[in-house]
């Protein structure tokens, strides 16, 4: 007894459970994919499942295409992001709490029903579902995601500092580029992350904005295991391993201190 | 040749600010006219809460039908029952959002606790796992465990939906939690243990109300996530027929109607959330008043 409250004492063994949990519904189904990936239905060892992705045309336009999508996403929404974090973390709102709050507060309405009432919206102004309708759903429904990061950063910045180089002789564009640029690096960084992440593996938002006129990777994937049938799933498990190879590089760059600025989201 | 001096000093102070007030209503126009792309599709489906039209963007006059069929469960000039699965539906997104929460709340919280007190190398191991379903997509987490419940012959259903959102908001109460920790008197604790607390006491009298905020604020933010998740509860959920209410709407969209009484629902959680906002915006308001009076 006395060792057992002595494994208590030592409040470090708390975190057991949490690590226990993460090795088990994370380590070990990642590992998952890996093995599906490289065996066949019965088990066995193959490269069969990538030779296939490799060989089909029509899989890796997809992939290019989704790349393609989620990267232009990003750039907009980083365009159309960054002046509205910078206005309301440094231009005299009387309350930029709640207007940052509004950015927000969009996301409690389901966003599948949010991109369904976009569809409505092209529907009314008699606008063709295609390509232009994917971008703009897809930057209608990640932008909160990108302003918040950069607007977070921008917050917590030292004004002295504009200040000093204002003084110094900077002009307002060389404080921008000089000064404010990069110090929002970091929220720049997750804002990218946080809005390249979801819009290059999303499968519904894609499908309802086109009427399943356009594939995109994630639904590939989706298709692979719901209607591909036992078959399916190692060739579905080969996919998710490439785009969790794209995760891995995207995050690798984007270094972990992320995560802070992920979790003031709310 | 003072006096002309002066003049231009003030002519260009009265330019100098011209050109702020200038400046600061394009800001607001940019500001206001993203708010305003963000917010019409939302306008739009209040707007057609209010007309009885079974097919979204099409204004059959004004009416509370829908909101009316909503609470009684029945149409009554159809003579048809509501889709039962949507109430279905939502009564489980609430079950698994606060399970899940309420448990990714205390795992998380526990885990915090032990990752600040452990040395620097396992701390970042634990933290790097911790990052890992942040970072990966929906569809990625709900695949791998999807293979996983696979692998373990454990069949899909209430129970594995809630792991599965376990593992997603965990993260997020450690990460709320742990700042909370580094503010604190590390002595405090070790204190309450010798004056005679157990630790379970000195957990419950001593850190948590010092956690407390975070854990809320984790707790919070796993409830909304947990009620905005598609992808993973898609791929966990499994086809014995339960649904949330992001796998229904899928599900209904892609069958091609919607049902017509979303459109009341949402916008009541929306007009809620709304209305809590101001609330709250109004009461830090009002402190903030009362701080500067008695000052």
């Amino acid at each position: 007894m006395k060792t057992l409250s002595s494994i208590f004492d030592s409040r470090r063994t708390w975190a057991w459970p949490y690590v226990l949990f993460l090795v088990l519904f994370v380590l070990l189904p990642l590992l998952l994919i890996f093995v599906y990936a490289f065996t066949d239905p019965q088990g066995h060892f193959t490269l069969k499942n990538f030779v296939t992705f490799a060989t089909k045309s029509e899989a890796v336009n997809t992939f290019i295409y989704s790349i393609a999508v989620a990267l232009i996403t990003t750039i907009i929404c980083l365009v159309l992001g960054y002046p509205a974090a910078y206005i309301m973390a440094t231009a005299e709102l009387k309350t930029p709490a709640v207007m940052a709050m509004l950015f927000i507060l969009p996301m409690w309405i389901n966003f599948l029903l949010r991109t369904i009432a976009t569809v409505e919206l092209f529907n009314m102004f008699g606008i063709p579902l295609g390509e232009g309708a994917l971008l703009y759903g897809m930057c209608y429904d990640f932008l909160p995601f990108m302003i918040y990061p950069i607007y977070n950063t921008l917050q917590k910045m030292d004004r002295s500092l504009i200040e000093a180089a204002h003084d110094l002789g900077a002009n307002r564009i060389e404080v921008l580029t000089k000064v404010i640029l990069p110090l929002s690096v970091p929220g720049i960084y997750s804002g990218i992350i946080m809005v390249f992440m979801p819009t290059v593996s999303t499968f519904a938002i894609a499908e309802l904005l086109t009427r399943n006129k356009i594939t995109l990777f994630g639904s590939l994937i989706q298709r692979a295991f719901g209607e591909g049938g036992l078959q399916m799933w190692n060739y579905g498990a080969a996919l998710s391993l490439i785009m969790l190879l794209i995760i891995g590089l995207t995050s690798f760059f984007g270094n972990s201190e992320d995560n802070e600025t992920q979790a003031g989201l709310l | 040749m003072k006096q002309v001096e002066m003049t231009n000093t003030q002519r260009e102070a009265q330019k100098r600010q011209r050109n702020l007030r200038v400046r600061q209503i394009v800001a607001h126009s940019y500001l206001w006219l993203l708010l305003l792309l963000l917010y019409a599709p939302i306008v739009l489906i209040i707007i057609f809460s209010f007309t009885k039209s079974k097919v979204f963007g099409n204004w059959t006059g004004f009416t509370f039908a829908l909101y009316e069929n909503l609470f009684t469960g029945y149409d009554r000039v159809a003579h048809v029952h509501v889709d039962p699965n949507l109430y279905h539906s939502l009564f489980y997104t609430l079950i698994i959002a606060i399970i899940a929460a309420a448990a990714a709340t205390l795992l998380g919280t526990l885990a915090a606790i032990g990752i600040h007190n452990m040395r620097q190398k396992s701390r970042a191991a634990i933290q790097f796992m911790n990052s890992i379903p942040m970072i990966n997509p929906d569809i990625l987490t709900g695949i791998s465990l999807f293979l996983l419940f696979v692998f373990l012959g454990i069949s899909r259903g209430l129970a594995t939906v809630i792991i599965a959102h376990v593992v997603f908001c965990t993260p997020y109460v450690v990460l709320s939690v742990m700042p909370r920790l580094t503010k604190m008197n590390p002595n405090i604790y070790e204190a309450a243990l010798d004056l005679g607390a157990t630790p379970f006491q000195a957990l419950r009298k001593v850190m948590m109300p010092e956690l407390w905020p975070g854990m809320l604020s984790g707790f919070i933010l796993s409830v909304t996530l947990s009620i905005d998740d598609f992808g993973v509860t898609f791929f966990t959920k499994g086809s014995g027929g339960l649904d949330t209410l992001s796998t229904f709407i899928y599900a209904d969209a892609r069958k091609g109607g919607l049902t017509p009484e979303l459109r009341p629902l949402f916008s009541l959680i929306f007009i809620t959330m709304l209305l809590l906002l101001i609330y709250i915006n109004w009461r830090a308001d009002r402190q903030a008043k009362q701080l500067a009076n008695k000052k």
